[in-house]
């Protein structure tokens, strides 16, 4: 069989993943992107390529500037592979995917994973009804469908996401019955040390403030210190209410739809599932692969930039990707020290101007305990449907990690592989061991990391 | 059927629309959207019930992470329906509990049928 070979192979056409393409390309490089998508933008610029709303001031100026991306790499010689899952790569870079029912194989000499974040984990009780979702869903409704949640609507959870889509549903006409903050008391105070950081990126600051003062015009109810949220089904089972803390006072709101957000992690999944060496990042609590300063892994020849590299957003995804490629390309012998050293001063000095907000966002917007250590009858694993108290008491009786407690009850076992439970467990084993969720680890990620049927393997052999 | 409130359109860019079938009734979605944001679209909820309890569920993430949007998606079971396309005549219904292996139970198995196995490879997940 004749494996088509490329210079880099990039996994992921968001900001990280199109800017590393160009970049890489225009050095003469011979590049591929595979995208688990069916057109590029990630999800920060999701259907970029053709966004389904007419009226562009709902989601914005910064979502429409993923057509100055799309449009460079279209420039660029770059060969992009649509709705293409990786399930695995070879210690010899040959990566397979699986694109419509079939798999083939490409071979990379470089490899940058490129494969963004997901939403962390929301568990609380109630959060498995038909009518809960994440913020970023509802968002993903809007740029690629054009499509609006059922009312009355009510958001939950704390970070910027959770303004960002309240302002872009108000600004779409949606009805918001109430947002509720669940940012702890005092978070405020405790990341003000963070703030002289922050101010070094100032339009994102003014963003963030320009959000809150646009809901508060819109005169959307703001519930402040919201905790223990409760969805309630109707007797048909799908959900009707939400009730919440704020102090000592319980009260309820109606809803059909309720969109909650606890900021964003990285997706370790492939990372994880190549064994690359991971930290544990207490500011961030999440994992992230560990990287030198180009973004190259433990594994040489394997890179991580943007989101996937840890959280810093969707302009610092893009530098990176440039840096990237650029050590990728100073590696294969296509410019000199020199050259690479001039180029990547300027964008250097962009991303950093871009991590340098991360620490106060990342003080702020800290989840609440009752989200990262739910209480014993939430649900942590929704596929396997184990509950929080079955982990602790799975740790009472000796287990020590997240390994063990999935070989006992199968959580992390369903379809999503973990997806949504890694990080919660690891920290339930963790907070009841009293150690460090770094000593507790991580699922043991096996490939292949997307479902795949046995014919597709079957074709793979021919 | 479908049954809970539809998630309503904005004003949208032109594009093609398509006609798929939702548990049968012909629903008109947009190119580009979704086989699960055609159930969203028709308020077909819950879309599909768990392996373990048979409770049920909607899709939650919509970017391929979560696996509540699986769906049974022209005659093929446990399809993510946020990583699916919807295409002209798509025939998606809701995904009930675990998949069916050849629509029997491995005790109901007898040796024969092994030999002249009907599992197709489209079907079998690993």
């Amino acid at each position: 069989m004749n494996t088509p070979e490329y210079d880099l192979v990039i996994i992921g056409a968001g900001p990280a993943g199109m800017s590393a393409a160009t970049t890489a390309s225009s050095h003469g490089l011979k590049v591929a992107i595979l995208d688990e998508q069916a057109a590029p933008g990630g999800q920060i610029y999701r259907s970029i390529s053709s966004p389904a709303i007419a009226n562009e001031s709902i989601l914005g100026a910064d979502y429409y500037h993923g057509r100055t991306l799309l449009s460079a790499m279209r420039y660029a010689k770059v060969d992009y592979f649509p709705s293409s899952s990786v399930w695995t790569v070879s210690p010899e870079l040959f990566i397979s995917f699986s694109k419509e029912g079939k798999s083939s194989q490409i071979k990379a000499k470089k490899l940058l994973i490129a494969t963004g974040a997901q939403e962390r984990p929301v568990p609380f009780l109630g959060w498995t009804l038909p009518g809960v979702m994440t913020c970023g869903a509802a968002q993903i409704l809007l740029k690629s469908s054009g499509l609006i949640p059922s009312e009355p609507l009510v958001l939950a959870g704390s970070g910027p996401l959770l303004l960002l889509i309240a302002a872009q549903l108000n600004r779409a006409g949606v009805e918001i019955e109430a947002i509720l903050d669940t940012t702890p008391k005092g978070r405020y105070l405790k990341s003000l040390r963070h703030l002289p950081g922050a101010l070094r990126n100032l339009p994102l600051l003014l963003k963030g403030v320009g959000l809150l003062i646009e809901l508060k015009r819109a005169g959307i109810r703001y519930i402040n210190n919201a905790a223990q949220l409760q969805a309630l089904p109707d007797d048909t089972g799908l959900l009707t209410k939400l009730q919440y803390k704020t102090g000592e006072e319980t009260d309820t709101l109606n809803c059909k739809t309720l969109l909650v957000h606890q900021g964003v992690v990285p997706n370790v999944q492939l990372t994880r599932a190549l064994q690359l060496e991971h930290q544990w990042d207490e500011l961030q609590q999440c994992w992230k692969p560990t990287l030198d300063s180009w973004g190259e892994s433990s594994q040489a020849g394997i890179f991580v930039a943007g989101d996937s590299s840890g959280i810093a957003g969707a302009r610092a995804a893009e530098y990176m990707g440039a840096l990237t490629a650029r050590r990728i390309v100073q590696q294969l012998d296509k410019s000199s020290q020199e050259t690479l050293l001039l180029e990547t001063a300027k964008t250097g000095r962009l991303l950093q101007q871009q991590q340098a907000i991360r620490p106060f966002l990342d003080a702020l917007y800290q989840p609440a305990n009752e989200f990262l250590k739910p209480s014993d009858e939430t649900l942590v694993c929704r596929c396997e449907e184990v509950t929080a108290g079955q982990i602790r008491s799975m740790v009472a009786q000796g287990c020590t990690g997240p390994n063990q407690t999935k070989a006992f009850s199968r959580a992390g076992m369903g379809p999503c592989q973990g997806r949504l439970c890694g990080l919660t467990v690891a920290q339930i084993i963790a907070d009841e061991r009293q150690v460090a969720v770094s000593e507790v680890g991580y699922y043991q990620i096996r490939t292949p990391i997307k479902p795949l049927t046995i014919g597709e393997l079957a074709d793979l052999a021919e | 059927m479908p049954n809970a409130l539809p998630f309503k359109r904005l004003p949208t860019n032109k594009a093609e629309w398509v006609t798929v079938y939702i548990e049968g009734q012909p629903v008109k979605v947009r190119q580009g959207d979704s086989a699960a944001a055609a159930v969203l679209a028709a308020g077909l909820q819950p879309s599909r019930t768990t392996v373990v309890s048979g409770s049920g569920r909607a899709p939650y993430c919509l970017m391929g992470v979560c696996f509540e949007c699986l769906l049974q998606i022209d005659g093929v079971e446990n399809v993510q329906g946020c990583m699916t396309p919807a295409r002209e005549g798509m025939q998606i219904m809701s995904q009930k509990q675990a998949r069916q292996l050849n629509n029997s139970k491995p005790s109901d198995l007898k040796p024969t049928d092994l030999k002249n196995s009907h599992i197709k490879k489209e079907d079998t997940a690993v």
